[in-house]
């Protein structure tokens, strides 16, 4: 066991002893330019309480960073927060180094560790408001289905104010600096923001809920510890009022155009409904899908006011990189959105409509009638796409005046 | 009669097959469930379902 992976402690009794993952730049599909972390912690009361795992490749230095507080062996209790893979991943393993007297999880995540891992030994499921004493403390567990899995769940600890939340307030960041008072908050913003569009986006309902449900509990925070990123000490506030805001999906004036363009038309088509919703007074984000990630426009979406799709068409049919971007926006279901679409084409034309198609799917409102244009614009297509970004803007001030 | 689906989710309730876990019997429709039901996968209430 290498001996480098030290834990880095919370408060007196609480330490964290996850995993930095510097590497990751793939996280099943969406991408993590930042690296991420895989937090585990470690609460030294009289029953010694490790509340999740780290993913597969990084148990040892799970291991090691609890060898540097405690003998692995003299834990008592493992608390799942959250099943999937990355948190749960070193269960098995870990199960088997500690031979914990329990092993906790909720009614669903009991029975998804099992249809994962399939054990050979009991999950204690606990209920949304059960509490569980570890002798001189205790960990209270509150029920946060779909909060991102069915499984989900927080676990509060009382006497030191912590929030356990799992995926909830986390982020994609790897980083050497524990604590979110010790890294830029643009980067904390920025990287908060991606998280929550990309992770959290379609059960922002939900989020909406339990914020109210937290502050009708009366719990109190000292640090919000997630499963992912820094801890939470300073700026708690901050994010708690982020996270009701992005889950509010109130939409401002900016509109994402999203595009993907075979022979340069399709392309100068969304760069003249760029200019035109800028002239009038929008954000415009213009955002080819030969060179943004999917993911970019999940974070560009979560505070935009429209989303403006183009595809060549091909084969009559829209561009494969259109149809991956709406596939995974539909899966993220985007509220309070409006919508248009645009393509130049050769001899069928079919994209723009396909477009215009799954957007009403999506429940998006449909401002405009789609584009299409023949081969390459001409000077008054081009005008028309101008047109086309003036008025979604004016529609989109509107909006933003009357509400 | 109408099966609805789960916003949150995608559940979708059927009521041919009720919910057992939920104490559901098969047959039950949708309007006669509950106000205090909830989806048996993410626990919405059934201000959260559509029809299907």
């Amino acid at each position: 066991m290498a001996d480098v992976y030290k834990a880095v402690k919370l408060t007196d009794r609480v330490y964290w002893v996850g995993a930095i993952d510097w590497t990751i730049r793939d996280f099943h599909g969406y991408t993590t330019r930042r690296g991420s972390t895989y937090n585990a912690y470690l609460i030294m009361a009289d029953k010694i309480t490790l509340v999740d795992t780290v993913k597969a490749p990084f148990k040892e230095e799970l291991f090691s960073r609890i060898a540097s507080v405690v003998n692995p062996k003299d834990i008592q209790i493992i608390v799942s927060n959250h099943s999937e893979m990355d948190h749960s991943g070193s269960l098995a393993d870990t199960i088997e180094l500690v031979d914990p007297e329990k092993v906790v999880a909720s009614t669903m995540g009991a029975k998804t560790l099992q249809d994962l891992f399939h054990l050979d030994r009991e999950i204690i499921s606990v209920k949304d408001g059960d509490a569980l004493s570890l002798g001189n403390m205790e960990l209270r567990f509150l029920e946060t289905r779909m909060l991102h899995w069915p499984d989900s769940m927080f676990s509060y600890l009382p006497e030191e104010e912590i929030l356990f939340s799992q995926d909830a307030f986390g982020m994609h960041l790897a980083s050497s600096e524990r604590f979110d008072d010790e890294i830029d908050p643009a980067i904390l913003q920025y990287e908060g923001a991606t998280y929550f569009a990309n992770i959290l986006l379609p059960y922002s309902p939900l989020i909406t809920r339990l914020i109210g449900r937290v502050a009708a509990s009366g719990m109190t925070f000292k640090y919000i510890a997630p499963d992912h990123g820094p801890v939470w000490r300073k700026d708690i506030g901050g994010i708690v009022g982020k996270y009701a805001a992005w889950a509010a999906q109130k939409p401002t004036p900016k509109a994402v155009v999203v595009y993907g363009t075979m022979w340069h038309s399709t392309e100068r088509m969304a760069r003249a409904i760029s200019e035109g919703l800028a002239a009038v007074g929008a954000i415009a984000k213009c955002m080819s899908m030969d060179v943004f990630h999917r993911s970019d426009v999940a974070y560009e979406v979560l505070d935009a006011g429209a989303l403006v799709v183009g595809s060549s068409t091909l084969n009559n049919n829209m561009l494969p990189q259109i149809a991956d971007v709406l596939t995974y926006l539909k899966g993220l279901r985007p509220v309070n959105l409006g919508g248009a679409s645009f393509g130049s084409y050769g001899w069928s034309g079919e994209a723009p409509g396909q477009i215009t198609d799954i957007l009403k799917e999506m429940k998006i409102e449909v401002m405009a009638e789609p584009i299409k244009v023949q081969h390459v614009p001409r000077e008054d297509d081009l005008a028309r796409c101008y047109a086309l970004g003036g008025d979604i803007a004016l529609q989109l001030r509107r909006n933003k005046e009357v509400a | 009669m109408e099966k609805y689906v789960c916003n949150i989710c995608g559940y979708v309730y059927d009521p041919e097959q009720g919910d057992q876990d939920g104490g559901i019997a098969p047959g039950t429709a949708f309007a006669d469930l509950p106000e205090g039901w909830i989806c048996p996968i993410c626990g919405s209430g059934k201000d959260e379902f559509v029809p299907a």
